[in-house]
């Protein structure tokens, strides 16, 4: 075993709990944070050569407090908090207990989420939540944060000391939103933790591995929210979406490192322990009986994917009617051209090409190659192959890659053949 | 990464220890942590091996074995599936496992799943990341729901 990464892993398992009892220590979230840390390069130095001690989470916490007094004493302006915690703190540094001082295990449940919630908190930029939340909940480090946004370990340590200014500025309490909040803010924590998700699932650069890290960082922060907020049906939805998509990870390159379309994937390559699980997560979501959110429809839409043993078998009216539902939700013209897919496979070419018609003056619709593709598609189906033939050489000179120019060119010319 | 962690036991221990309301409570609360930290995919509790069978191969012949499997090393008795990052990171998470009060053997075997990316020397990291860009968008042409489509 690898010493380093054994702390570490301690440290991931631990750290999250501990910047909550330093939180309710020293009341500052920021300042808790910083402290965790020094706890943190206290055991980085220490363990490694006099082994991971019996009790990590006491050993890390009374380091923690120890540094929270030095802390305090620095600051004279914070003389009434010394006295405060000098009080909690044992003179020669004894154990403390830090399950008394987070409270109970029910208690614990709160503190972490209310953890979520001041990372994702409105008054941060996005990407200030990205960043706090990989700190301050998964407990990654300031580098491991900046190789999975590509960005310098500079960039990510000064967004973050912002983030944690601004919290304090601002005078963000550390506590769970109001009934009345609760659904924009659990809005806000979910879009970062699908923004961290598409991070590293769509890999637009970087080494893939890294980006992979990064989705499954994702993946794991939102099972947790499952366990905290096990009746919020958008949370699970968010799970089975994230998962079902990473569970075609392996299958969507090819072995020479070419794209490989769900049509042509090999589906025993699927990851089915994921399948499964987030297949279980849809139905908590679904059982939950809540109107279904814009997460819920798509794992439902990704789910009827991952339940078809081959392409053929995909179930295109059940697909068809969720983009439906989604088109009402979050109205699109990229969700209608989704929409327009399953009509075709469904077997409305009609249907299909009323709906691309009623997209078609969108101005991002006339840019984009994949419109023109799925037109062409549609107008085929019916017979119009020379429509379709101009269709496709509109959109080879819209593709983004000599690849995709080229496959379309391709199809323009079989389908000019079949006139 | 995935994991398999296996609980494993000795054969005679198999039958006579029989969990107490404690060990029960205890790991239900084990799985609780696990289930809390994110990593939990997956886990089951087997039967005993007097349950159970093993199909044998050997030099071309085949023998079905009814259990229990008295002659084993050890045995079987549950897994979980975890998705952690490190090998070490579920070791640390197994070590903290409720044991046995009475000090009988046990063992937690970790196994990481081979992943297809472990293939993955052939093609660079640049032709990965640019690929799987292009995927992406293709998947919104076979109407697939994903982050690009909405």
């Amino acid at each position: 075993m690898d010493i380093i990464r054994t702390v570490e892993a301690v440290w991931r398992r631990e750290s999250a709990h501990l910047v909550v009892a330093l939180t309710r220590v020293v009341n500052d979230v920021g300042l808790a944070e910083d402290l965790a840390q020094e706890a943190f390069a206290a055991a980085l130095r220490q363990w490694p050569e006099e082994g991971i001690p019996e009790n990590p989470a006491a050993w890390l916490m009374t380091v923690g407090r120890r540094r929270a007094v030095d802390v305090i004493r620095r600051e004279q302006a914070r003389a009434d908090r010394y006295v405060q915690i000098a009080r909690g703190a044992v003179p020669g540094g004894g154990v403390i207990d830090p399950l008394a001082a987070a409270g109970t295990e029910e208690h614990q449940g709160d503190d972490m989420l209310a953890l979520v919630f001041i990372a994702c908190h409105p008054v941060l930029s996005r990407e200030s939540r990205a960043a706090l939340t990989l700190r301050m909940v998964a407990g990654l480090s300031t580098e491991e944060i900046a190789r999975a946004f590509l960005v310098p370990s500079a960039t990510i340590g000064q967004r973050i000391s912002r983030a944690k200014r601004t919290l304090a500025e601002a005078r963000v309490p550390f506590e769970l939103p109001t009934d009345d909040e609760l659904p924009a803010r659990l809005a806000a924590v979910l879009e970062v933790v699908y923004l961290l998700f598409n991070e590293g699932y769509s890999a637009t650069s970087g080494p893939t591995w890294v980006r992979r890290d990064l989705a499954d960082e994702a993946m794991r922060l939102g099972r947790q929210l499952t366990a905290w907020l096990p009746k919020e049906p958008e949370v699970h939805g968010l799970v089975a979406l994230m998962e079902l998509q990473a569970s075609r990870f392996a299958a969507r390159v090819g072995p020479n490192g070419e794209a490989v379309m769900l049509a042509d994937q090999d589906r025993s390559r699927w990851d089915r322990i994921l399948i499964t699980h987030a297949l279980n997560e849809l139905n908590r979501a679904i059982q939950l009986r809540r109107p279904l959110g814009s997460y819920t429809l798509q794992a439902a839409i990704a789910g009827c994917h991952a339940r078809a043993r081959t392409f053929a078998e995909t179930d295109w009216e059940a697909i068809a009617a969720l983009y439906e539902a989604l088109s009402q939700l979050t109205p699109s013209p990229v969700v209608e051209l989704n929409r327009a897919v399953a009509l075709l496979h469904a077997d409305g070419a009609e249907a299909a090409l009323g709906v691309l018609d009623a997209i078609a003056e969108d101005h991002r619709m006339q840019r984009y190659h994949l419109y023109g593709a799925v037109r062409a598609d549609v107008l085929q189906r019916l017979g119009r192959h020379a429509e379709a033939a101009e269709e496709l050489e509109r959109a080879a000179d819209l593709a983004p890659t000599q690849h995709e120019r080229t496959l379309l060119m391709q199809r323009a010319a079989a389908a000019a053949d079949r006139v | 990464m995935k994991v398999m962690v296996m609980v494993t036991g000795t054969p005679k221990d198999e039958e006579t220890a029989v969990p107490t309301t404690e060990m029960f409570e205890a790991m239900a609360a084990y799985n609780e942590r696990l289930i809390k930290a994110g990593i939990m995919l997956d886990g089951a509790g087997l039967k005993p091996s007097s349950k159970a069978a093993r199909v044998v191969f050997e030099g071309g012949k085949t023998s079905v074995v009814d259990g229990p499997f008295t002659e084993a090393k050890e045995i079987i008795g549950g897994y979980w599936i975890w998705q952690v990052d490190s090998l070490e990171e579920a070791v640390e998470w197994a070590k903290q496992c409720p044991t046995d009060p009475e000090g009988r053997y046990g063992a937690l075997e970790i196994r990481p799943y081979a992943e297809t990316e472990d293939f993955g020397d052939e093609y660079t990291p640049e032709l990965r990341e640019k690929e799987a860009q292009l995927a992406e968008e293709l998947r919104t042409q076979r109407g697939e729901a994903g982050s690009a489509s909405v």
